[in-house]
């Protein structure tokens, strides 16, 4: 029997602002435009949120800053904060507020300034006693930590992690909105500046300004909207919060986010025509497909380099360019989900999968802590 | 009485900080079900029981990954050790050859740093 859960809802609007680089605005301008483009995509007006779900790594009260700049009358709002997943953990949230009339238009947000207010990744306040003595680089230590234990293991080599870079380029270059679209090879990954052995400078994700948004409904309403996108399934799961706390450095809970995602949905791996994954760093790309079950564990960094997920392979992986080369405003996930709910209804230009039926987009938060993950589909998958 | 006495004293990093302070590294074991772990917590992760004990560490543990950190003004090793009672730390190996590698066997010292002692793992033999 299918869980209730499955189609119940559905992402009704997307908005994105691709201002990857804009001095002069804040992060609450940022979300606030994603959020107008989003509300207009679906046909609505901020006048008719009443649920609200949001998350900023620049303020601590996100839920009553967005509410008194977007004017809006809540009857439900939820601030979990899980870092660049949250957003999923809110659709999964949104979907039960929803069905349990708690709210009727959910409006999940996100924006963020970081590029031009200094260029580096926001810090939140969160201090970590037990690591802070030891100088890692946050966040890129504890991935390289995960990435260096991943290849003692399973021989996976910088080669492969290289060839990840790279097919987001090749990606990204079908992407006009992208923010780096020139020519990256394997070799510059590799000469690229060590930053903490085994990742370099073009192992990581950019660092840009950008604004994201979601608007969702109960499948009822959602047939009054002019491309809806069910959800069929969302999983979340968290594992720790420091990296030396992970249970296992080579397996995320990915594991059991996509397990609750593929069983709600009632599919699998092999249904799925279309995949997002937050690559913060090129190793996620890689854990990530190995623990969705896109191939087995240890065998990921082949799977990346045969050319499966670049443009014209047999997985269509991060096709907006991912956090690699489109835009990387922080807590990126939200973007996951937009570009999957974009690529079904077929508004992907150059870079569109032909006849995507099925999209998963999964987010990962901390250094591989928190980890949520979505699956949707076109009205035909109902 | 309004507080529960098993929760009395100062806080488990407290504690911790404390026993390293006197150059001891401490875990924490729960008489309940046995396991070890760190960090500290108020609860047994493994089973639930409140308040497990600090207890002393052997302090012998083995690289489970490493990582060199390239600043500007010099790189430095941080590495996971997973510790001979089971939980992982992270630290840092002050390995004279220059070269961490993981699945070396280490032992724990505390180094005196600029705001307090530091733990800190040393290769096996070279302590």
């Amino acid at each position: 029997m299918s869980d209730p859960m499955r189609g119940s809802t559905a992402i009704v609007g997307t908005g994105i602002t691709n201002r990857w680089d804009a001095p002069g605005r804040t992060a609450f301008d940022q979300l606030q435009e994603a959020a107008i483009l989003a509300l207009e995509d679906a046909g609505l007006t901020t006048k008719d949120v009443d649920g609200l779900f949001c998350a900023l790594s620049v303020s601590g009260l996100p839920v009553l800053n967005v509410a008194e700049k977007l004017g809006l009358e809540l009857r439900h709002a939820d601030g979990t904060m899980a870092g660049g997943s949250s957003f999923i953990f809110h659709m999964r949230s949104a979907m039960a507020a929803l069905n349990a009339g708690l709210c009727d238009v959910a409006l999940i947000c996100y924006g963020s300034n970081q590029r031009s207010a200094g260029g580096k990744l926001a810090a939140m306040p969160d201090p970590q006693p037990y690591e802070a003595p030891y100088g890692a680089l946050y966040p890129i230590s504890s991935y390289a930590l995960a990435a260096a234990r991943h290849m003692h293991e399973h021989g996976t080599t910088r080669e492969q992690l290289a060839e990840i870079a790279v097919a987001a380029r090749q990606w990204a270059k079908l992407n006009p909105a992208a923010m780096m679209r020139d020519e990256l090879t394997r070799d510059d990954v590799l000469g690229s500046r060590m930053v903490s052995d085994p990742l370099t400078k073009a192992d990581c994700c950019l660092v840009t300004d950008g604004g994201g948004a979601l608007v969702m409904v109960r499948a009822d309403r959602a047939k009054d909207h002019a491309a809806p996108v069910p959800l069929l399934g969302v999983g979340t799961a968290v594992s720790h919060r420091q990296i030396a706390s992970m249970p296992d450095f080579t397996t995320t809970a990915a594991v059991q986010s996509g397990a609750e995602a593929y069983r709600m949905a009632g599919l699998g791996p092999a249904d799925i025509d279309h995949v997002m994954v937050y690559d913060a760093f090129t190793i996620c790309t890689l854990m990530f497909l190995e623990d969705l079950g896109f191939c087995a564990k240890g065998e990921g960094g082949a799977f990346c380099a045969s050319g499966a997920i670049a443009p014209g392979g047999s997985l269509p992986v991060n096709t907006n360019g991912g956090g690699l080369s489109c835009n990387h405003p922080g807590m990126y996930g939200i973007f996951t989900v937009i570009e999957a709910a974009e690529q079904l209804r077929g508004r992907c230009g150059a870079r569109q999968v032909p006849g995507a039926e099925v999209a998963l987009a999964h987010a990962n938060g901390g250094v591989l802590s928190s980890q949520a993950t979505a699956i949707l589909g076109t009205p035909a998958t109902l | 009485m309004t507080t529960d006495p098993r929760f009395d004293g100062p806080g488990p990093d407290q504690t911790w900080r404390d026993a390293l302070a006197a150059g001891r590294l401490e875990i924490q074991h729960c008489t309940a079900c046995d396991a070890a772990q760190f960090p500290p917590s108020l609860v047994c992760r493994t089973c639930g029981a409140p308040a497990p004990s600090m207890v002393a560490a052997s302090g012998k543990g083995i690289v489970y990954s490493t990582t060199t950190v390239r600043r500007r003004d010099g790189a430095h090793n941080v590495s996971v050790i997973e510790l001979a009672e089971g939980p992982r730390i992270m630290s840092r190996v002050t390995d004279l050859s220059g070269v961490v590698r993981i699945g070396a066997e280490v032992t724990a010292k505390a180094e005196m740093g600029d705001s307090g002692p530091v733990l800190v793992f040393v290769p096996e033999g070279s302590e």
